[in-house]
């Protein structure tokens, strides 16, 4: 439902701008690009850029396996769909840790437990990194919608989505803390 | 330099005070600021209060920026104040509708608090 209203609304954009024969113009050129938009060093670049000026902190990636976030007793998921010519989400998951750490960074405050400003916090981040990586590719920037984040707080819990045109997710660290970002594409016009 | 007060509309509490924070860093001093958490309170500020400066979020829900935009243009509420919209939506047709709809400078998330004053200072000097 969530995805689908953005989806309608960056439709409707794409009217505006120039009629439905821009959009499936559009369309076939994305599909077409389908390399450029699934490529993984876009979401690398995102991830640095939101966190290095965002926060002030460098974090890189992460080869080993998401134990940190596994082990935590709570995690934090934000979800920022995607909807336009590109369906799907932007999902960042972090630990508790991590994700006071991220607020503290943010605000200049200290947190202890995950409270609306963190949960405000994380999701702004889920935003702004959806944001950064459909900037990447420039169809998508201007023809793909966000939609409002939307935060989980709780344990064992997963994300599945059935059959996605393509999926990354990375694992990412800093200051001793993990946190992964997926993207999500269920369709591709 | 007299008191500048500043309207920043943002539904993300936190992505307010980054906002005040980086208009401080840039040098905007002393400041006032107001906060709303969507376009509909941000017009029920500006309806109670003058402003000399207002930056707003544009995806929010209930009245995006850009609505609330033009509805400060049609309701003539601070008329002359310099409007910028600080987004993560960064395509040349977003920018073109918020400078249609009114906006004078733009800002894209992520940012520093360098493009803030960049964008920002030469606005509140000017007006």
């Amino acid at each position: 439902m969530l995805l689908n209203g953005v989806r309608k609304a960056a439709i409707a954009t794409g009217r505006g701008g120039g009629g439905m024969e821009m959009v499936s113009t559009m369309a076939v050129s994305l599909r077409e690009s389908l390399q450029q938009v699934s490529d993984p060093r876009n979401l690398d670049a995102s991830v640095d850029e939101v966190f290095r000026l965002m926060l002030g902190v460098d974090c890189r990636r992460d080869g080993a396996p998401a134990g940190l976030i596994d082990r935590e007793p709570e995690s934090v998921t934000a979800v920022v769909g995607f909807g336009g010519l590109l369906s799907g989400a932007c999902v960042f998951t972090s630990g508790r840790a991590a994700a006071l750490k991220i607020a503290g960074h943010m605000t200049g405050m200290e947190f202890a437990e995950i409270d609306d400003t963190v949960k405000d916090g994380i999701g702004e981040i889920c935003n702004m990194l959806a944001g950064a990586w459909k900037g990447k590719v420039p169809e998508l920037a201007a023809n793909c919608g966000l939609s409002v984040p939307a935060v989980i707080t709780g344990r064992d819990y997963k994300l599945h989505v059935q059959a996605p045109e393509f999926q990354l997710h990375h694992l990412y660290r800093f200051e001793a803390s993990q946190f992964a970002v997926t993207i999500v594409c269920d369709g591709l016009q | 330099m007299s008191e500048i007060r500043t309207l920043i509309v943002d539904d993300s509490s936190v992505m307010r005070k980054i906002v005040e924070r980086s208009l401080r860093q840039a040098g905007l001093d002393p400041l006032v600021v107001y906060e709303a958490g969507s376009g509909i309170e941000g017009l029920d500020v500006l309806r109670a209060k003058p402003v000399d400066l207002i930056l707003s979020d544009i995806n929010m829900p209930s009245m995006d920026g850009l609505e609330f935009l033009r509805q400060i243009r049609a309701q003539n509420l601070a008329p002359g104040v310099p409007v910028v919209m600080i987004t993560t939506e960064s395509s040349e047709e977003h920018v073109k509708q918020a400078i249609m709809a009114g906006a004078q400078g733009y800002i894209r998330k992520p940012f520093t608090a360098e493009q803030v004053k960049e964008r920002v200072l030469p606005l509140v000097h000017a007006a």
